[in-house]
């Protein structure tokens, strides 16, 4: 199976995040870089599609900046075959990269059979990519999946929807699926892994190359600025039991009278 | 004056509350609501009173239930070059189809606004990124329609809302091919409304100690009709699973009511629930992030308060 991951490199989510100095996206000189927490699941299920039929080879695929390359180095270690790097300025709309990783994916000569995300990135939040790519591939796509099997190319997949439902997919490959915390447990990467990943193969190209134009974008962005802070809110202590009821009675009229939500 | 589609999902007689909200907010537009699959009389009804010039219901073979493929392809029909915005509540099944059905017409999609306006027939929305920890502004361009999806609970259902014709019409619509289907739905453990949508939430931490304990969460989420939730914290430890997880790795939530148990607020789980239009902390350590954004906090063992909370709320409520 020709096996592909679709990766974002994104902050930490320690990270305080503040506006730039424009407001036109955020700062990011002093950033800690990690892999978007959802890819890393996709990431797992490459590997343990590969696993499970002899001769596929897993290539993972990024759009984003060049500063940091830590998110396919830490895929290679993790045991993806190859990477290939998009490089584009920071905050690429979805539109752009569903567009970037298509071509990439046509680019590198193999047929997709299966291609995995994670369901969303924790930067933009879109929730867009997945299926835009699978619309551009004209392949069928199935989001926010939980549980994943494989039997000859045939995947039955559940996707978790309100309240923790879950349906139940049945799709035969090629097909994008979009991952969810839950669906296994990402492996770390070993020392071997590590040094092995340092000699495999990282193709690079440029938005262009891989048939994005400026005229692709569909998102404008401005005016990024932190939420507004609430005024400080009233504390009780209610640590001595002698106070603890009168402290609940009080709380529960202030909601009842001063905040008028229950 | 911009040709606005809602896309709603109904449930029989019942839409969405996130969809009453869009239309309010559109009040002063052209604006008719597309549904796929059957939908009850009083739905209509619904949708007129908060709007809906016409509701247009979508139904052939294959749509009597969600496919990514078939809903996309029958609204794609359906839209054709009629409408210069199309809208839908960011609700699991929108939030699946709304990317696919904008690539058909590589046209661009704001996900997820928490408000907007029209300058003319320019759209202008907000929207959170980092899972909240800041606010932008985004705009659309490139072809038409532009795609808009809305969180729910953000824009709040208008006071006065304007009726609008509410002209029912059926329109004969084709799934075409279906490659993902769904074979079975496997019911959630919680029949509660979904923490995205929910109203109240009454969330607990690490301090939670166990599964089992999360029974005193839920009994005072009888109480007040509440979604439980959980911080990272807890269901990294096994107490709770991922559906239940508010914060930056699990759901964006902005109830009017956010009820936070043993959680001591770690950067990712405020930025989830930040929005929250009145916030409740109960944690023994007087020190902890969350006291930052409660609007009233609670210095005590939630397993001793939580009862009493429980008994003062059925008090005022019966």
């Amino acid at each position: 199976m020709n096996i592909f991951v679709c990766i974002k490199q994104v902050p930490d989510t320690e990270t305080k995040v503040t506006p730039n100095g424009d407001g036109s996206y955020i700062e990011t000189s002093s950033i800690k870089w990690i892999m978007n927490p959802y890819d890393e699941f996709a990431v797992e299920q490459a590997l343990l599609t590969k696993a499970a039929n002899s001769g596929s080879t897993v290539t993972v695929v990024r759009v984003g900046g060049v500063k940091d390359t830590e998110a396919l180095r830490t895929a290679l270690a993790m045991g993806a075959d190859e990477a290939i790097l998009v490089e584009s300025g920071d905050n690429l709309d979805s539109y752009m990269t569903a567009k970037a990783l298509k071509g990439a994916i046509e680019k590198s000569g193999k047929t997709p059979d299966v291609i995995f995300t994670g369901k969303q990135a924790i930067d933009d939040d879109c929730l867009q990519v997945p299926q835009l790519l699978a619309q551009m591939l004209g392949l069928p796509s199935v989001s926010v999946v939980v549980e994943c099997a494989e039997d000859g190319g045939k995947f039955t997949l559940k996707r978790e929807v309100e309240g923790g439902a879950l349906e139940v997919y049945e799709v035969n490959s090629p097909a994008v699926i979009a991952c969810n915390k839950g669906l296994n447990t990402p492996r770390y990467a070993s020392l071997p892994g590590i040094m092995k990943a340092k000699r495999k193969p990282l193709a690079q190209h440029s938005l262009a190359d891989v048939g994005v134009a400026d005229s692709d974008a569909r998102v404008k962005y401005s005016n990024f600025q932190l939420p507004p802070e609430k005024p400080a809110g009233k504390k009780f202590d209610a640590m001595d039991e002698a106070n603890q009821a009168s402290v609940v009675a009080e709380v529960v009229k202030l909601l009842r009278e001063e905040a008028k939500v229950i | 004056m911009a040709k606005v589609l809602v896309f709603a999902e109904a449930n029989g007689d019942t839409v969405k509350s996130v969809t009453f909200e869009i239309l309010g907010k559109l009040a002063g537009h052209d604006v008719d609501v597309a549904v796929v699959g059957d939908m009850g009389g009083n739905a209509v009804a619904d949708l007129a009173k908060f709007g809906a010039a016409n509701v247009h219901n979508l139904k052939g073979d294959n749509l009597d239930k969600y496919s990514p493929e078939g809903y996309a392809n029958a609204l794609k029909d359906f839209i054709g070059s009629n409408y210069d915005y199309v809208f839908a509540g960011a609700t699991s099944l929108a939030k699946d189809l709304m990317p696919r059905l904008s690539g058909m017409f590589d046209a661009g999609m704001a996900s997820e606004v928490t408000n907007f306006a029209f300058d003319g027939d320019n759209f202008a929305g907000t929207r959170p990124l980092f899972a909240g920890k800041v606010l932008a502004k985004v705009e659309l361009q490139g072809p038409k329609p532009h795609f808009v999806t809305v969180r729910p609970n953000a824009l709040g259902l208008p006071e006065n809302p304007t009726a609008g014709a509410g002209a029912s019409n059926d329109v004969a619509a084709s799934a075409g091919e279906i490659r993902a289907a769904i074979k079975e739905i496997i019911k959630g453990a919680s029949e509660k409304l979904d923490l995205t949508e929910a109203n109240i939430i009454v969330s607990g931490g690490r301090a939670m100690k166990s599964a089992e304990n999360f029974k005193v969460l839920e009994e005072l989420a009888e109480v007040l009709g509440a979604t439980v939730g959980a911080s990272r914290a807890a269901v990294d430890s096994g107490y709770a699973p991922h559906a239940m997880q508010v914060g930056q790795t699990g759901k964006t939530v902005s109830p009017s009511l956010y009820i936070a148990c043993g959680i001591s607020g770690a950067i990712q789980h405020l930025a989830g629930m930040r929005t929250s239009k009145v916030i409740v902390a109960i944690n023994t350590d007087p020190d902890a992030p969350i006291f930052t954004k409660a609007d009233y906090g609670i210095v005590g063992d939630l397993f001793t308060i939580v009862p009493i909370l429980k008994e003062e709320i059925s008090k005022i409520l019966s």
